[in-house]
């Protein structure tokens, strides 16, 4: 790091550091996505990377049409592209737990091998569809460029722009969690699922929203990916295994937890990777997270109660 | 308001209740008598529907044998299982909130926190940090928010100190009273089970054993099947 002046390196942190906020956003709207799933139901969902695809490649067709429709649509197609890729992700979330995963509760390692499998159906289903080539989204203008902080920072808008959606989106699953009577019934549910059917929740409808639900922020994060990558049909499994480390050591019950650890994970990656090569980087990432679940095995936070 | 018809339950291939026949009356407190291990926890989680179950269950008309549990609720029956079972990382008001769900409702009524003072002081506190006393006010706060006709109550002062189980015995007879619901008990403390019961069962391996009402209720020969 010698070679570096005091005002370079605090450019490079501050660029390597918003790249990283950028990685953040698409591990936190996935872990979110995993920890919902996982704390409520006990299940490990390995085709949550292929949700992602799915609403990474719902944005590249609004964005296909858009370009067929002309300019406007082209500078306005992404709200519209983000409600479909939720919506599209949503409801195939729905279908998969109706016709699949509500028959292997209490099962974790079939849920395991049987969501590894959908996986892999879903990526050949990709690649029969799209091709096995990347696919690139038209970028509307206002989300080219970047915004100069001083002479030596660029701060990309389109990461700006994730970083908008993202917080967006975790608030408002915050107040649904924590503010709202649904919060309520999944909170119920997730602690104890008998005992909320026996005080009248119908468990089994909120298992299967809450399923559908954790797809469909899946599905936002792909939309969200489509604007820093390209997507192509095995997208998603790349960033399986590190949300997964995410909801493991954030610890699996607590979203706040999440939200520290995807960031903690995102930012060591990033930052690292410029004085290191990425998979020196990843070593280290990995060698603190085992470090530190070996003195907590519950993770960073754990909610703190009585038992 | 509640009725069983050849009830029978199993854990596997052991049969734990053995065809049991019973029939709570409207604003009745039936007290289902038994030592550890005779079943009366087993019946309970299969009334309520957590657990299945063989034979007609009733209520009122309608056979709900093959209902979920949060099925039951809707139709009047609420659940106070044994060891509370509050939801602890829930506040107080959110585990009660927990129960009006059957309702529809969305404001917990007043009078609930008029039974359990307590619970209103404490109601931004989260449920796993009360007391065990306090976290048996809360479970059958929650089971009242349901609206139900009938109560089922899993040995409600297990673990809880005499004067308040004085409390328990007072406040079931005042919900019995401006309610006018039906009250289904297990107990093994003969003291708190005649404080409230109109009705004693003896539950003796998975049977029952003994019946008996009102006047005809005598201490001592239910107090043999109580002890080992």
């Amino acid at each position: 790091m010698g070679d570096f002046t005091a005002q370079e390196l605090t450019a490079i942190f501050v660029m390597q550091g918003f790249s990283g906020l950028s990685l953040f956003c698409v591990f936190l709207l996935m872990a979110l996505g995993l920890a919902i799933i996982f704390g409520q139901m006990g299940v490990i969902n390995m085709a949550h990377g292929e949700f992602l695809t799915l609403g990474a490649y719902i944005t590249y067709l609004v964005s296909y049409q858009a370009s067929e429709w002309g300019a406007t649509a082209l500078t306005w197609y992404f709200p519209v592209a983000i409600v479909a890729a939720f919506a599209g992700t949503f409801a195939l979330g729905y279908l998969v737990e109706r016709f699949m995963i509500r028959y292997l509760y209490n099962r974790p390692l079939d849920t395991l091998l049987a969501t590894w499998g959908l996986g892999l159906i879903l990526q050949q289903v990709y690649r029969s569809t799209f091709g096995p080539r990347e696919k690139t989204v038209t970028m509307p203008d206002w989300l080219l460029g970047s915004y100069r902080a001083t002479d030596m920072i660029d701060i990309p808008l389109n990461g700006l722009f994730i970083l908008v959606i993202t917080l967006v989106l975790t608030v408002a699953l915050f107040a649904l969690l924590y503010r709202s009577r649904w919060g309520i019934k999944v909170r119920a549910t997730t602690q104890n699922r008998s005992m909320a059917n026996a005080a009248g929740i119908n468990t089994d409808r909120v298992d299967r929203l809450t399923f559908a639900l954790g797809c469909g922020i899946a599905g936002v994060a792909g939309a969200a990916f489509t604007t820093i990558a390209s997507t192509g049909p095995t997208t998603g499994s790349l960033y399986i295994v590190d949300t997964f480390l995410v909801v493991v050591f954030g610890g699996a019950a607590s979203l706040l937890g999440t939200v520290v650890s995807a960031f903690g994970i995102a930012q060591s990656q990033s930052i690292l990777s410029f004085f290191w090569s990425g998979s020196m980087a990843k070593v280290f990432t990995l060698l603190t997270v085992v470090v530190t679940l070996m003195l907590r095995p519950q993770g960073l936070f754990a909610s703190k109660v009585r038992r | 308001m509640l009725s069983t018809q050849d009830l029978r339950v199993s854990y596997g291939m052991s049969e734990v209740i053995h065809g049991i026949s019973f029939t709570v009356g409207e604003t009745e407190t039936v007290a289902i008598m038994g030592r550890n291990g005779m079943g009366k926890t087993t019946l309970f989680k299969s009334l309520i529907g957590i657990m299945p179950a063989q034979g007609t269950i009733r209520i009122g008309a309608e056979d709900v044998g093959k209902r979920q549990a949060y099925e039951r609720v809707k139709r009047g029956l609420a659940y106070v299982p044994q060891g509370r079972l509050v939801f602890g990382t829930l506040t107080v008001e959110e585990n009660i909130a927990a129960g009006l769900e059957a309702t529809g409702r969305r404001k917990i009524p007043g009078d609930i926190y008029d039974l359990f003072p307590v619970l209103r002081d404490m109601r931004r506190r989260k449920a796993g940090n009360l007391s065990g006393g306090q976290q048996q006010q809360l479970a059958i706060a929650r089971a009242l928010a349901a609206d139900p006709k009938v109560l089922l109550l899993d040995e409600p002062t297990e673990g809880i100190q005499p004067s308040i189980i004085k409390d328990l015995a007072k406040t079931l007879n005042e919900i019995k009273r401006t309610r006018q619901i039906s009250i289904v008990v297990s107990e093994q403390v003969l003291s708190f089970a005649t404080a409230i019961a109109d009705r004693m069962l003896v539950l003796d391996k998975g049977k029952i054993a003994h019946e008996a009402a009102g006047d005809e209720i005598d201490a001592k020969q239910i107090s043999r099947y109580l002890t080992v």
